[in-house]
């Protein structure tokens, strides 16, 4: 669908849209300032003295605690330590992780694309495999494979996906590894590698996609419902269109706008998704990292991964909604 | 004048309940869900809690199904299917009463920031686009990683992250409904803030926060699940989460151990879709739009 003419024609309209951009970029930037300074009041202000919620249940004596209070500046007044922190942030500086002794910013760095890999990929053939479902049911409103479908969705929906993951694995047996991302004993070239890679890759991708797909199917449902009854497309059929040309070139790429955005707005639940995943599989990325960080608590690296996590999350829905922009040509134009 | 109104508002229940029931899935979710709240009630009055003390477990471990332990036995020789019972009990008191708690923050904040406006109503709006935004689930890991561990952690972690969808929806309700005229005339006759919102408001969005409690819970059962999956929930109680997590550290699924596997998921799974299946039927009645033209 082209966007009618008249939207380039008015001088205004360009300030409009750069406002536009320029406000959704503020509110960004707040959003991740809010992020930043939730993170330091969860693990620096709520546990009292991290050094305590660190140790606990350990045997230290008195001088390990100040030693490691003086480690991390925990002994420092509270707007000096807020101070640092932002600045280390800002320099991509997030403390030392106690477990690993290495800074947190370079162990994030090193997990960070097992993740996206993980996560982009399921997320492509989720969105793909829940248009494809939700038009085809929509299109058959109430038929069998409507029904069925949108049973099957709920189901999904309604596990955690950590239980299907183990359910998969174990019934899979030896079919596939039960963990990693790619065995020690493989050949060093690129496509014994990338193969080694996606045969691991197999369980942890069915997973989050069956957990995932169901309310990309859900939605584009409803959304193509409700354009089911509109006149432009018994006009379509008046000009003899056939069927499937009718809901290929009308009512879906309209049905299709709410979707596209939510495929951005929900890319938290597959970052959440993937942190129980990646648990259950052993997949190397910053889910089983908060996972490890977890059992310590490891906090320097616990607040890393909530800083990154949260934050790529508020990117994601900026992106979403600029692309609404540009998709949309009744917002555009507005 | 007040019984004309409770005679309108039972009619309005009795009608709500006949569409209610003309949903064969919802009807469906509705008993199996009653089922299971009164199974969980009946635990301790049926079985002997002295059975989920590890020191005190009788049976072998790893056992498969049998006519003595319907559904195994756990890596401790517990019995799986005494474990699930129990289990149901915090899965559910959990789920419920994080959603109670989210449920009122979220309408607190929904008409407040409706309700007064002005710049403090802006700031509300802000934290609760920000709340939207954020990972609910990554920020309850934070949360109930830095607080003691127990269930009224999980709870409140539960509670703090999911209240902001309802605030939402509830503030959008408010202001439909604060732009009635009856409401005009209520502040023309000097109701004051509270009488408006005690009197007028409140009723009005009660039914779609009911609907929206439906939908948390089940949230909130799968949020608990994986909190204790990942080691957050309360050591000493038995969840189905917390049952999932002994079984990933015990090697369940290399010891092919399905029927420790098995229970408490499914658990998750038919308690998750039965709230869906009566919020969705709920949802439905009470939202003309949806309703289709069958």
């Amino acid at each position: 669908m082209t966007a009618p003419p008249l939207a380039e024609s008015s001088p205004r309209r360009g300030g409009g849209v750069l406002r536009h951009v320029a406000g959704k970029l503020g509110g960004a930037l707040a959003g991740l300032a809010g992020v930043v300074v939730l993170g330091f009041f969860l693990f620096r202000l709520i546990p009292g003295d991290p050094t305590v919620t660190m140790t606990r249940g350990r045997q230290v004596d008195e001088a390990q605690i100040a030693e490691l209070r003086a480690l991390h500046g925990y002994d420092r007044p509270i707007v000096e330590q807020f101070g640092q922190y932002v600045g280390g942030l800002l320099h991509g500086d997030m403390g030392t992780s106690l477990f690993y002794r290495r800074t947190v910013a370079e162990l994030i760095a090193e997990r960070v694309w097992p993740t996206l890999l993980l996560v982009g990929t399921s997320t492509l053939i989720a969105v793909t495999l829940g248009l494809w479902l939700g038009i085809r049911g929509a299109w058959r409103r109430d038929s069998p494979f409507d029904r069925a479908s949108t049973g099957v969705a709920l189901v999904g929906w309604a596990m955690p996906a950590f239980w299907l993951g183990m359910l998969l694995s174990m019934a899979t047996g030896n079919l596939f590894p039960s963990g990693g991302m790619r065995f020690s004993n493989t050949p060093p070239d690129f496509w014994s590698q990338a193969l080694d890679v996606a045969h691991h890759m197999v369980l942890p991708c069915l997973t989050l996609i069956a957990v995932v797909y169901a309310q990309y199917q859900l939605v584009m449902r409803s959304s193509l419902l409700e354009e089911m009854n509109a006149d432009y497309l018994t006009t379509a059929r008046a000009k003899g269109l056939r069927d499937d040309q009718v809901r290929r070139r009308h009512a879906v790429p309209n049905a299709l706008l709410p979707t596209v955005t939510l495929v951005f707005l929900h890319i938290g639940l597959v970052v959440t998704g993937a942190i129980t995943v990646e648990t259950v599989f052993s997949w190397p990325g910053l889910g089983l990292l908060t996972y490890e960080a977890l059992a310590g608590p490891d906090l320097p690296l616990l607040q890393g991964t909530f800083v990154v996590l949260a934050g790529s999350v508020i990117v994601m829905n900026v992106l979403a909604d600029l692309l609404y922009q540009v998709l949309d040509p009744r917002v555009r134009a507005s | 004048m007040t019984s004309i109104v409770w005679q309108r508002r039972r009619a309005a229940v009795g009608s709500t309940w006949r569409d209610f029931t003309r949903d064969r899935g919802g009807l469906i979710g509705l008993v199996v869900l009653g089922a299971v709240v009164v199974l969980a009630l009946l635990a301790p009055l049926v079985t002997d809690p002295a059975a989920l003390d590890v020191t005190k477990a009788a049976g072998e471990r790893w056992q498969p199904p049998s006519g003595e332990y319907w559904f195994g036995t756990d890596h401790t020789g517990r019995s799986v299917l005494l474990l699930t019972w129990w289990g149901s009990r915090i899965s559910l008191l959990v789920g419920l009463t994080a959603t109670v708690l989210s449920v009122m923050i979220g309408t607190l904040v929904g008409i407040t920031a409706a309700h007064f406006g002005g710049w403090p109503s802006a700031g509300l709006m802000w934290v609760t686009s920000f709340f939207l935004v954020l990972p609910s689930l990554v920020l309850a890991i934070a949360l109930s990683s830095v607080l003691p561990r127990g269930i009224w952690t999980i709870v409140l972690a539960i509670a703090v992250t999911s209240w902001a969808s309802t605030a939402r929806l509830v503030r959008a309700q408010t202001l439909s409904v604060e732009a009635r005229p009856y409401i005009e005339r209520a502040r023309v006759l000097g109701g004051g803030h509270a009488h408006v919102i005690g009197r007028h408001v409140l009723p009005a969005v009660l039914p779609l926060v009911f609907v929206n409690t439906t939908l948390t819970v089940a949230n909130a059962i799968v949020a608990e699940a994986t909190l204790s999956f990942l080691g957050l929930g309360d050591p000493a109680a038995v969840s189905w989460g917390s049952m999932l997590r002994a079984a990933n550290l015990h090697g369940a699924v290399s010891q092919r151990a399905w029927w420790f596997l098995l229970p408490p998921g499914l658990g998750v799974v038919v308690v998750v879709l039965t709230f869906t299946l009566v919020g969705r039927a709920l949802e439905t009645v009470l939202n003309p739009r949806l309703r289709g033209d069958r």
